[in-house]
């Protein structure tokens, strides 16, 4: 089962509350569908800057492979406050650490209300069965 | 976009899943775009030897009295030209110079055997039958009889000869074909051709004894350094070694002389007309784009469809792109329009409205007999 601390979307972004903001990322299924298990393969990923006014399921960012570049879209509404600075330069930690080390940017949330979103459960189910 | 239970598989679709390869939809067939890391395949065949399933693509055969003159009202190469025993890139163009796929040609004695792009099977075998009536010969296609497989790499010689009987496989010139007993099996038709830039050969036989084929040749192959490659190194490969990709550098839009596919075109009087003749020809005498290589300096991998500035204006677009770990760099095709095809000449690439400085590059990337 993976972190039930926090809700996931059908693309595969995942978001925590963690006090006045939450914290946005993508999941091991994301970084795997990139890389394949191959971080080496993960070249590039774009992030806004603080100040950026992000929507529900607006595209936020951008994830690039070898093979794929792939949108990264917002689970919620909110500003971003900060983007992760160890990415640029360290893809590697979107494969070894999506759930701490790897969050993407912090956000303040128009409303904490993660309604509608999948929690693990369903998100663990939603991967198997979209493996199938 | 085809689910599982509708794509097509391969002979070997079994045993790339038994090597944990990963398997994607390429043109409707499940086929595997990778066993490891890309990157790591790529310099896998630059530096020892690689194994390709190519059960994929189509391969046709015209026998008949009448197969190379046939061939030669659809083919833009000159195919009555061809030395008997020799294998030529050519085209299937339509009458406004647009191919519908690009191809091999192998030129035997009376008969002509094709082997053409998996996505284009099903409509070429249409149109060579359709363009076939009237003349005295009939369209085979052995695809369902005869499996393919790639060996590519500096080390092919030695895993090729190690498994072949009757045949000297290293006195077979580049593009030129023959056949031998290999693992075995009788009458193989073993050619010295490939989509990858390096020396290699690609051989065909029954269906029946591919997984053993495939198997064989791994274990044969261990102590040459080969190893099963997929479909995203070969796609980089091929783009390192300046070759087109059906869908990429031509396609229904993309006529073969602008992609400077000249080589496999011919105009030869005696060849006569074939469709797309003169449309070719009308091109050739105003071109109004050139495909050039790409590099750049960024991270940014080059994709096809970004568009291409020179200062503000623009000028052209990527058809093709891959991380190249043979030049260290990114690298890529485009089309531009005349007057920008300049080696040298400082582009920028648009993704999503972030510019990305890219420079017209030499083709082709990567030649192993110009190191």
């Amino acid at each position: 089962m993976r972190p039930t601390d926090r809700k996931y979307t059908k693309s595969h972004e995942w978001v925590m509350i963690d006090g006045d903001t939450a914290l946005i990322g993508i999941t091991d299924f994301a970084v795997n569908e990139l890389c394949n298990g191959n971080e080496g393969d993960l070249v590039y990923c774009d992030l806004p800057d603080p100040d950026r006014i992000v929507e529900a399921g607006e595209t936020f960012g951008e994830i690039e492979s070898v093979k794929a570049v792939a949108d990264l879209s917002s689970p919620i509404a909110g500003t971003v406050i900060e983007n992760n600075p160890a990415i640029e330069d360290h893809l590697e930690i979107l494969s070894e650490d999506p759930w701490k080390k790897g969050w993407m940017i912090r956000i303040k949330p128009v409303s904490k209300s993660l309604d509608g979103l999948m929690d693990a459960a369903a998100y663990d189910e939603f991967v198997a069965a979209s493996a199938e | 976009m085809s689910d599982l239970q509708t794509m097509k598989q391969t002979p070997l679709h079994d045993v790339h899943a038994a090597l944990g390869a990963r398997m994607i939809d390429f043109g409707g067939w499940h086929m595997p775009v990778q066993y490891g890391p890309i990157l790591d395949e790529v310099n896998i065949v630059r530096n020892a030897c690689g194994l390709f399933d190519l059960g994929h693509m189509g391969r046709y055969h015209v026998i008949g009295p009448d197969a190379i003159k046939m061939v030669d009202s659809v083919a833009t190469n000159y195919c009555a030209k061809i030395p008997i025993g020799s294998i030529r890139y050519s085209l299937f163009c339509l009458e406004d110079g647009n191919p519908i796929d690009d191809v091999l040609l192998y030129r035997e004695e009376q008969d002509v055997f094709i082997v053409v792009n998996a996505g284009n099977r099903e409509r070429d075998l249409v149109h060579l039958r359709k363009h076939a009536e009237g003349f005295d010969c009939e369209v085979i296609d052995e695809s369902d009889d005869l499996d393919m497989i790639a060996l590519q790499g500096q080390t092919s010689v030695a895993i090729m000869q190690a498994v072949t009987e009757g045949c000297d496989v290293s006195a077979i010139k580049y593009y030129k074909f023959d056949f031998g007993t290999v693992c075995g099996i009788e009458n193989v038709r073993i050619s010295r051709t490939g989509y990858t830039g390096e020396d290699g050969f690609e051989i065909y036989f029954p269906p029946t004894e591919s997984a053993r084929v495939w198997n064989t040749l791994l274990e044969v192959g261990k102590e040459h350094g080969l190893q099963p490659i997929g479909l995203g190194a070969r796609d980089t490969l091929r783009l390192e070694a300046g070759m087109a990709l059906y869908g990429h550098e031509i396609d229904d839009n993309h006529n073969p002389v602008e992609a400077g596919l000249g080589f496999g075109i011919s105009f030869h009087e005696d060849k006569g007309d074939y469709l797309g003749r003169d449309a070719l020809l009308a091109v050739k005498a105003a071109p109004k784009q050139a495909l050039v290589g790409i590099t750049t300096e960024g991270k940014r991998v080059p994709r096809q469809g970004y568009k291409l500035f020179r200062g503000d204006m623009e000028v052209g677009y990527i058809v093709s792109g891959s991380v190249s770990p043979t030049i260290k760099t990114n690298i890529g095709t485009a089309y531009l329009t005349l007057g920008n095809e300049e080696v040298g000449t400082a582009l920028e690439m648009d993704i999503r409205g972030k510019r990305q400085a890219c420079v017209v590059a030499p083709q082709p990337f990567f030649s192993r007999t110009r190191k």
